[in-house]
């Protein structure tokens, strides 16, 4: 029995603490899904309902705005069937206003609005274009790097593999601003390369591929020098094929890395056509902070690919970023 | 064959190496040298020796930024740490739904600060956000959250009458609204390390302790906590580390670090002296700061490890 309360109780807590984790995420999708006006006067929180106010005159319906409230007369907008307002500020009897609620009404088009009103398909193409040759860059650089460190001998590895690491403990902040320097003398302000090249060498993947390639057997080594596999080959025909967890792992650390990247792609590029999802939703907060409900669509939009890959690939993810956290 | 074995691993090791070298190493090596120089960006730079360190340490907005960063990994650190270990243990014990709790928790972290930082700028909101909405459920006046900039244990004993100035009346309430939205995106990592260090633990030095009868509580602080000792040390140097870097939360939360500087961040703070102001040398210096404060920091924590337990 004891064990009963117990475990009822743990789950108690449990899903107290799980939905304070999501909640920001619900509210986000229900304000987005709410007209900017049910918003404001907080008619509902967490499910869109559509109200709106009618003029009944005993035989007959007229759709108005409510506009003010001065004892028994109100000021009312009477409205069309198109919701153009035909009439302005005219004063009816309070008592015959009625509010009707209409529950739910999700108001899917704040998106194509929230789409529409900046030019998220660009920051959207320019995010995929820069996540994917990063990637690109990055399956070239480290398991090259890492197949060297791993099992070859050559003079300065130990040095080069620790100056390596100890760059991986420089947090962006303290280059930021050098770097910026730095592109502004090649000319590379404002430039694709400017977001891609630099990330195209990743130390903490280099370190996965390294640490994979030492537990492969030397007898798998032994038995392809003996057919006369080249050393590439080895790389090429061995060793990658035998990597695809660490492949799909190092992918996915920079998939989610790169989409999410903000303050490089912030300070590096100018020119709205460069902007990256990140950096125009930034933009997007400062111009449209009253248009809260489209602010909200666009807050989901841009989550919904990482969420996407999250949900597809979510053991995998957990298991990855619990293993980078243990020491070895 | 023998001169070909010697070049060929550096052939490897080049393309990564070059990248490192161009885009991290003489970055790093510039920030150094660009913090004695008085550089704007379109001028050409004029060497100054140290005085962009002197500047800074007579520079009050430089202090209070690094008085607020210190209240943020003062209360953010421990406060993950704590919550993140609790959730572990709580989802260790559990069988169904585990995985579900697991996906939860870690949601906040994969998304983008960008989006969530919004989405918590909203929810601050005095009239139309959600905290006050919520308060108003039970019964808690709404608060000014972000733009406030009282302190919030001087808003907190000034209902006793005791009256705390400066530093001691604490974080800002906007700071500390940063810090809730921090502990909150960062949390389903820690959660997921400590899940991992929970798991290895042997069942056998708790089956051995329920035989010799000890409480549930006992077990965790005599057994638990000593046993994923590694793993506590591992997340404290990490969120150290990256909540010293906190940006994204001020820049897209707060009116430039406002109410009255009290949520501007060292790091929001470089980024505004080198881009804003286009006081590139002043900025390099702050960096600079900045650095030698989280080495020596991780070399200091590093000299806990010895009372670790592997």
């Amino acid at each position: 029995m004891g064990e009963t309360i117990r475990m009822t109780l743990i789950y108690i807590v449990l899903i107290i603490c799980g939905l304070a984790m999501i909640i920001p995420f619900l509210w986000m999708l229900s304000t987005s899904l709410m007209t900017q006006s049910e918003f404001n006067k907080q008619e509902s929180v967490f499910i869109p309902k559509e109200t709106y106010y009618v003029w009944d005159k005993g035989n007959q319906q007229q759709k108005i705005i409510l506009v003010q409230e001065k004892g028994k007369i109100s000021v009312v907008h009477i409205l069309n069937n198109d919701n153009k307002i035909i009439e302005e500020y005219k004063e009816v009897p309070s008592a015959q206003v009625k509010k009707i609620t209409k529950v739910p009404s999700f108001h899917w088009d704040n998106y194509i609005k929230a789409f529409n009103k900046v030019p998220f398909a660009i920051y959207f193409k320019n995010t995929i274009l820069v996540s994917l040759f990063t990637l690109l860059g990055v399956l070239i650089t480290s398991p090259l790097a890492a197949y060297a460190f791993a099992r070859m001998e050559f003079f300065g590895r130990d040095f080069l593999f620790y100056l390596f690491l100890s760059m991986m403990m420089v947090p962006e902040p303290i280059y930021l601003v050098s770097s910026y320097v730095l592109l502004d003398k090649i000319s590379w302000l404002d430039t694709y390369q400017a977001l891609i090249v630099p990330w195209c060498v990743n130390i903490f993947t280099i370190f996965l591929f390294r640490q994979h390639f030492k537990s492969l057997p030397q007898e798998l080594f032994d038995a392809a020098a003996i057919d006369g596999c080249s050393t590439f080959g080895m790389l090429w025909r061995i060793m990658l094929p035998l990597s695809k967890p660490v492949i799909a792992t190092a992918s996915i650390f920079s998939l989610i890395g790169s989409w999410n990247s903000f303050m490089w792609p912030l300070v590096m590029t100018n020119r709205p056509e460069l902007r990256v999802l990140q950096v125009g939703l930034s933009y997007f907060n400062q111009e449209a902070s009253t248009q809260t409900t489209l602010l909200m669509a666009a807050s989901t939009f841009s989550i919904v690919p990482i969420l996407i890959l999250f949900f597809m690939a979510q053991k995998q993810i957990i298991a990855s970023y619990a293993k980078a956290g243990l020491k070895d | 064959m023998k001169t070909k074995w010697k070049i060929s691993p550096y052939l490897y090791v080049l393309p990564a190496l070059f990248l490192l070298l161009a885009f991290r190493l003489i970055p790093i090596v510039m920030s150094f040298v660009i913090s004695f120089f008085d550089w704007s960006l379109k001028g050409t730079g004029k060497f100054i020796g140290l005085m962009n360190y002197a500047n800074m340490l007579k520079d009050d907005v430089f202090w209070q930024s690094m008085g607020n960063t210190l209240w943020l990994v003062i209360i953010v650190v421990p406060a993950s740490i704590i919550f993140s270990l609790l959730f572990a243990v709580l989802l260790n014990n559990i069988k169904a739904l585990k995985g579900l709790f697991r996906t939860v928790y870690f949601m906040p972290y994969v998304t983008s600060l960008v989006a969530v930082s919004i989405v918590w700028k909203l929810m601050f909101n005095e009239q139309t956000g959600l905290m006050n909405i919520l308060l108003s459920y039970v019964g808690i006046a709404p608060q000014k959250w972000l733009s406030e900039s009282r302190g919030i244990f001087q808003m907190l004993f000034s209902g006793l009458g005791i009256n705390l100035k400066g530093w001691i009346g604490g974080p800002s309430q906007a700071l500390f609204s940063i810090i809730i939205m921090t502990v909150w995106k960062g949390l389903g990592y820690n959660t997921i390390i400590y899940l991992a260090g929970l798991q290895n633990i042997s069942k056998v030095y708790y089956e051995a302790a329920e035989i010799d009868g000890a409480s549930k509580t006992r077990q965790f602080f005599k057994i638990t906590l000593p046993l994923v000792s590694p793993t506590t040390f591992y997340v404290l140097i990490m969120t150290t580390i990256v909540t010293f870097q906190t940006f994204s939360q001020v820049y897209l939360m707060t009116d430039k670090g406002g109410p009255l500087n009290t949520t501007k961040l060292i790091v929001y703070y470089i980024y505004e002296k080198g881009f804003d102001t286009l006081e590139m040398g002043y900025a390099s210096a702050v960096a600079l700061a900045l650095f030698i404060i989280i080495l020596g920091l991780t070399i200091y924590q590093k000299r806990l490890e010895k009372y670790v337990n592997y």
